[in-house]
């Protein structure tokens, strides 16, 4: 080997002493950790790690040293290097976790604050219970029917088996009107007559819908109320099959436990009719049976004047006042609460019922 | 209809200790509706026994005469010693048998009686009268017994005066007359529960003739609304007999008043026998009765004393003098049976239903007879309740029953109906045997013959609601019992789902509701005075409505046009409760008549299905209404809160309620502006689908507001929903993944230059690159000159299938500008 051209200047290589090295080292750990803020990291670097810095100026040295030293010279440089930055990295990383948080707490807010800038709306449970009404006979193959409020007479009456002499055709019963022959329904049932009118068996409809009476307003009637009614016709339709769907009716509105009671009744349109009853548990009386419709097997007569042949054809019918259903389901005690329009009675049901 | 069990008990022989509940499940069970169960021993508590006046004291100076009475009461009151009473009635005397409540006891009304001291003296109990025991309402004195009743002084009086009994408050069906009586109601109860029966109608009677003569001859004219007339006369009654206790108690548990002897007998035997009576005091009778319809312009003087008009249709009872008896719904004044009568002329008939029910109505006398004759009365049984009447008079008032019985009968009897054997299985869905039907149908009382595979059905008398087939399968399902018909869901339909019109109701509300709008639903009455207030014009088509021969108010005589006169009610009534901000909406119909004359259409058949042409003569009558939806709203829309300050209500809230409901319907709003009642002609916003008219929106008109007592600004919108036309089918989106070119214009306009035709001119400029275009400011300033304003734009443009150059955006901008230029004379700004 020849060391003939080594460029070693003892004088310059104080800055590659090991002990000096160290010193940086300590120096720069001490001053990246007094750094408070990141500009504070900023300058401390450019002093300890920059083109400036300590051990910037000794990798410089290393070239004036002999060959044989240059190797040791370089791993202790880049030694105390790797030292400073990764002090250097870990105040970094503490100041910008700490910046993070800052900026958090700062953004930090109370949730319980009211958020109500657009006050809500509400749908009125009553059109909402007809719709889930309808939508339990839509599972079942039911199509839902609606029909004008102001009705021809013959719609309302005469096709249902109501003749001209039944009182409940008076003034006392129905709203008339100066139109000849235009009354307000008195039930949905017109609704079935059109239907069977227009079209021919199997029929399966429910017609709800607003429906008048001339009662005054009271706690337990109005004179607008509303109804659900059912219709069935098909061969082979029986009073069993009207009370398997008014059981599983009662039971999808009103609970797994509902039962139903059939009492004979009178209505011109279902013969045999009855009234249907349902076991009210929760009833503000105490449990007993309330009175939740009518029904019976379609009247032949009705069918024949709707164009449908009563030898071959059979059908039930049945109906409901939903003010009714709403006001013991919901334990409403005043139909003017479901007639007034008070913003703070459909708000209390939201938008289902 | 009101029964006392005791009653029922002459027809059926029931168990002595059976419950008052097993009984009313009974009457359930067969269809007829237990309104209420009185037990009447509950009714009076305590002591209530049997005495005997000892001695009466009279006591003066007081304002009416009293009497100071000692009264044995046996070992009752726990002493022996007599009892101590002060008594204001005097209709007894010393060893008379009353009836007497003990300190402790009370009376119905919770009426507790003490020992205390009155007038003067201790009075330790009371003397009852029929009235305090809840027995009618005789209180002209107390209650004296006969003196040969089975009780001494100390007995419980509860049995002696009939407080041992139970009445039922029943409902009947309106096509069961029969059953409004002991004996119809006694001949279903008795199979029910199994007990024997005996009818009370099954008595020998006196046959009679047409031509009898009852001291006068009876002539029925009309004999299709008077089938059977029977008639006989008592002379010689006591005018001053007394009813039986019994039965002026019986009555009084049915709820019939004790008015005389003769009254009160016709009364029982309607109860008992279902077969109304009258009574004519003969005496007052002048010539011959005719029996026929009312001539025009004849009164009559009723026994209410009202003065009517009668109609030609009413069937009335005529003597020489003229109309002396509405039939089978009130007598008349002139001949009625009072103090004085002797002579009691009793008639039993069976009239037209329909006649009957009509005359009632219109004359409103509801009465127990006209009750039954509408639901249906046996016509076979006027002998048997002449002749049970005629006894009762007999026995109790003394008279003597005339030789002669009129009975003019013309009644027809029953049709036999035909239907096959299965047809009460196969309606009911139960496998009734063959012997089980034709002892069901026997037991109301008809005859059946089996024919074959058929029955042939002759109803009873009593029964002409038993027409059709329909009907006596009913009779065999109610009498086997509705409990036995079994619980089966019918074979699976195929159903379409709701409608397209359902689906979109159902959102439209929603949306709304989401929106913060609170739905209510108002009644559709409306005051024509309210077209005054929102300021219709005369010729306004809202004014032409359907108007209500018999309104509930008759302020309110019309039906609703459009929904806005009831929801502006509502809003009002929100607002008087002291709601301030307040956003409601509702969707129902609209009454809409052309307003041309409608003819009376023909009457149709029910026999057949009626013609098409015959179903639209009829359905000429039916006005066009549409649904439609309507929203309302003042106050804040957004309160004020701790984020700063809320926005109040004003027409974009209208016009958005509008656009909401459009765009839930998935169909495109064109909004211009337009002068329409009852919006401010400035804030009024004319909507419409495809060039039709369907709805306005904006702010209420100042004048509108201040008539309604609304706070000004109040905002409004109505939407005809049944004219928005269905969805046009949506093709769908090119989502482009390539970036948009963003690019603000702003464009000088007249300030009179809507928005929206700007921004049509814009988008049809555009071209297809447009892929979104939005009004962010409008200005208005000085510097603009005056009469114009700017309007800035912010459209985006994306090309589907690569990136837009600058210049393709820039030349797409441009050309949506020069066409802005060209339709609107809109000048770019800055430019």
């Amino acid at each position: 080997m020849s060391y003939r051209n080594d460029p070693y200047d003892p004088k310059e290589a104080t800055l590659l002493d090991p002990a000096s090295l160290d010193e940086a080292v300590t120096a720069a750990e001490k001053a990246f950790a007094a750094a408070s803020s990141p500009d504070e990291l900023a300058a401390a670097r450019a002093a300890h790690l920059g083109d400036r810095g300590p051990v910037m100026l000794a990798r410089r040295e290393i070239g004036a040293l002999p060959p044989h030293a240059k190797s040791d010279a370089g791993k202790r440089v880049n030694a105390a290097r790797a030292a400073m930055q990764s002090a250097y990295d870990a105040r970094h990383a503490a100041l910008e976790a700490a910046e993070r948080q800052r900026v958090l707490d700062e953004e930090t807010v109370d949730v319980t604050l009211p958020t109500d800038r657009r006050p809500l709306g509400a749908r009125h449970p009553l059109p909402a219970l007809i719709e889930r009404i309808c939508d339990l006979f839509v599972g079942m193959g039911y199509e839902v029917v609606d029909g004008p409020e102001a009705e021809s007479s013959w719609f309302n009456f005469d096709a249902l088996n109501i003749g001209p002499d039944n009182p409940v055709r008076g003034e006392m019963d129905t709203f008339h009107t100066e139109v000849p022959d235009l009354v307000l329904r008195t039930h949905t049932s017109p609704g079935q007559v059109r239907t069977m009118l227009n079209r021919q068996p199997p029929i399966a409809i429910i017609c709800p819908g607003r429906v008048y009476r001339t009662d005054e307003l009271d706690a337990t009637h109005s004179p607008v109320f509303h109804q659900v009614e059912g219709l069935v016709v098909a061969e082979g339709i029986t009073m069993a099959h009207l009370r398997g769907t008014l059981d599983h009716f009662a039971r999808a509105i009103f609970g797994p436990d509902a039962r139903t009671r059939f009492r004979p009744h009178y209505f011109p349109f279902t013969e045999p009719s009855a009234e249907f009853d349902i076991w009210f548990p929760e009833h503000r009386d105490g449990a007993r049976w309330v009175e939740w419709g009518g029904c019976g097997m379609v009247n032949p007569r009705v069918l024949t004047a709707c164009g449908i042949d009563p030898q071959r054809y059979s059908g039930f019918a049945f109906g409901m006042g939903i003010d009714r259903s709403l006001m013991f389901q919901q334990g409403i005690s005043d139909f003017h609460d479901i007639v007034e329009g008070d913003v703070r009675f459909s708000r209390a049901y939201g938008m289902e019922v | 209809m009101l029964v006392p069990l005791s009653w029922l008990r002459e027809a059926v022989d029931l168990p002595a200790g059976i419950a008052p509940a097993e009984v009313a499940d009974a009457f359930t069970g067969l269809g007829v509706e237990v309104d209420a169960v009185t037990d009447l021993a509950g009714s009076v508590r305590g002591p209530l026994v049997v005495g005997r006046v000892l001695t009466i004291e009279e006591l003066t100076g007081f304002k009416k005469p009293i009497r100071y009475c000692t009264v044995d009461v046996g070992a009752a009151n726990g002493t022996g010693e007599p009892q101590s009473i002060v008594c204001g009635a005097r209709n007894f005397a010393v060893g008379d048998l009353v009836v007497v409540i003990l300190p402790g006891g009370v009376l119905p009304g919770a009426f507790t009686i003490g020992a205390r001291k009155t007038y003067g003296r201790m009075s330790a109990g009371m003397i009852c009268s029929a009235r305090e025991l809840g027995l009618g309402d005789d209180h002209t004195g107390i209650i004296v017994l006969p003196a040969d009743v089975a009780a001494v002084p100390g007995d419980d009086a509860r049995p002696v005066v009939g407080l041992d009994d139970v009445v039922f408050d029943l409902s009947v069906t309106p096509d069961r007359g029969y059953q409004l009586s002991v004996r119809g109601l006694g001949r279903e109860l008795a199979r029910a529960l199994g007990a024997a029966y005996h009818d009370p109608a099954d008595r020998p009677s006196t046959s009679g003739s047409p031509d009898a003569s009852v001291g006068r001859r009876i002539l029925v004219e009309d004999t299709a609304g008077c089938d059977r007339f029977s008639a006989r006369l008592v002379t010689g009654v006591d005018p001053a007999a007394p009813s039986p206790q019994w039965m002026v108690r019986r009555l009084a548990h049915a709820g019939i008043r004790s008015i005389s002897l003769p009254v009160d007998v016709a009364n029982y035997v309607m109860v008992e026998l279902g077969q109304p009576m009258h009574t004519f005091d003969a005496a007052r009778l002048t010539g011959d009765l005719v029996v026929r319809r009312a001539r025009a312009g004849e009164r009559l003087t009723a026994i209410d004393h009202v003065t009517r008009a009668l109609s030609t249709e009413d069937l009335v009872i005529c003597d020489d003098t003229g109309v002396v008896s509405l039939a089978a719904v009130m007598g008349g004044e002139t001949t009625e049976v009072g103090e004085a009568t002797t002579d009691v002329l009793l008639e039993a008939a069976h009239w037209d239903p329909a006649s009957i029910s009509r005359t009632a109505r219109r004359h409103r006398m509801l009465s127990e007879a006209s009750k039954r004759y509408e639901r249906g009365v046996d016509p076979a049984i006027t002998l048997v309740a002449v002749q049970r009447a005629v006894d009762l008079l007999v026995e109790y008032g003394g008279g003597t029953a005339g030789d002669g019985v009129v009975d003019v009968d013309h009644v027809v009897p029953p049709e036999t109906v035909l239907l096959p054997a299965d047809l009460p299985a196969r309606t009911a869905g139960v496998d009734y045997p063959a012997a089980r039907v034709v002892e069901l149908i026997e037991a109301v009382g008809a005859t059946v013959a089996v024919d074959g595979d058929r029955l042939a059905v002759t109803p009873p008398t009593w029964r002409p609601d038993m027409v059709d087939p329909a009907d006596v399968v009913e009779e065999v399902v109610r009498l086997d019992g509705y409990d036995n018909v079994p619980s089966v869901l019918p074979p699976i339909v195929a159903g379409n789902g709701l409608t397209s019109e359902q689906r979109r109701r159902r959102s439209v509300a929603r949306a709304l509701a989401e929106a913060g709008y609170v739905e209510v639903l108002s009644y559709p009455f409306v005051d024509p005075e309210s077209f005054e207030a929102l300021g219709l014009p005369a010729d306004d088509p809202r004014r032409t409505a359907v108007r209500l021969v018999n309104p509930l108010s008759e302020r309110e005589p019309l039906l609703r046009t459009t929904l806005l006169p009831p929801l502006l009610t509502t809003l009002r009534r929100n607002l008087a409760r002291g709601h301030r901000d307040v956003a409601l909406f509702e969707v129902g119909l609209v009454f809409r008549p052309s307003g041309e004359p409608v003819a009376t259409p023909p009457a149709l058949p029910v026999d057949r299905r009626p013609t098409d042409a015959e179903l639209a003569a009829a359905l000429a009558v039916v006005p066009r209404q549409p649904y439609r939806v309507a929203a309302v709203l003042t106050g804040e829309v957004e309160r004020a809160g701790w984020w700063g300050p809320g926005r109040a209500a004003d027409w974009t809230d209208a016009v958005a309620a509008a656009e909401l409901v459009a765009r839930t319907a998935g169909v495109t709003l064109t909004v211009r502006a337009d002068r329409h009642a009852p919006w401010h002609p400035g804030r009024c916003a004319r909507l419409s689908v495809d060039g039709v008219l369907v709805g306005h929106a904006g702010e209420l008109h100042p004048e509108v507001c201040q008539a309604l007592d609304l706070p000004r600004g109040t905002a409004a919108m109505e939407l005809e929903l049944s004219a928005l036309p269905a969805r046009p089918p949506v093709s769908a989106p090119v989502i482009s993944t390539y970036p948009p070119a963003l690019i603000d214009v702003a464009l000088l306009v007249d300030d009179a230059t809507p928005a929206a035709d700007v921004e049509a001119a814009l988008a049809a400029g555009a071209g297809e690159l447009l892929e979104s275009i939005r009004l962010f400011d409008v200005f208005r300033g000085e510097q603009l000159g005056a009469g114009q304003k700017s309007l800035a734009y912010k459209l985006s443009f994306r090309a589907a299938g690569r990136t837009l150059t600058a210049e393709e955006a820039v030349g797409a901008r441009d050309a949506a500008v020069a066409e802005a230029t060209r339709r609107v004379g809109a000048a770019l700004r800055g430019a």
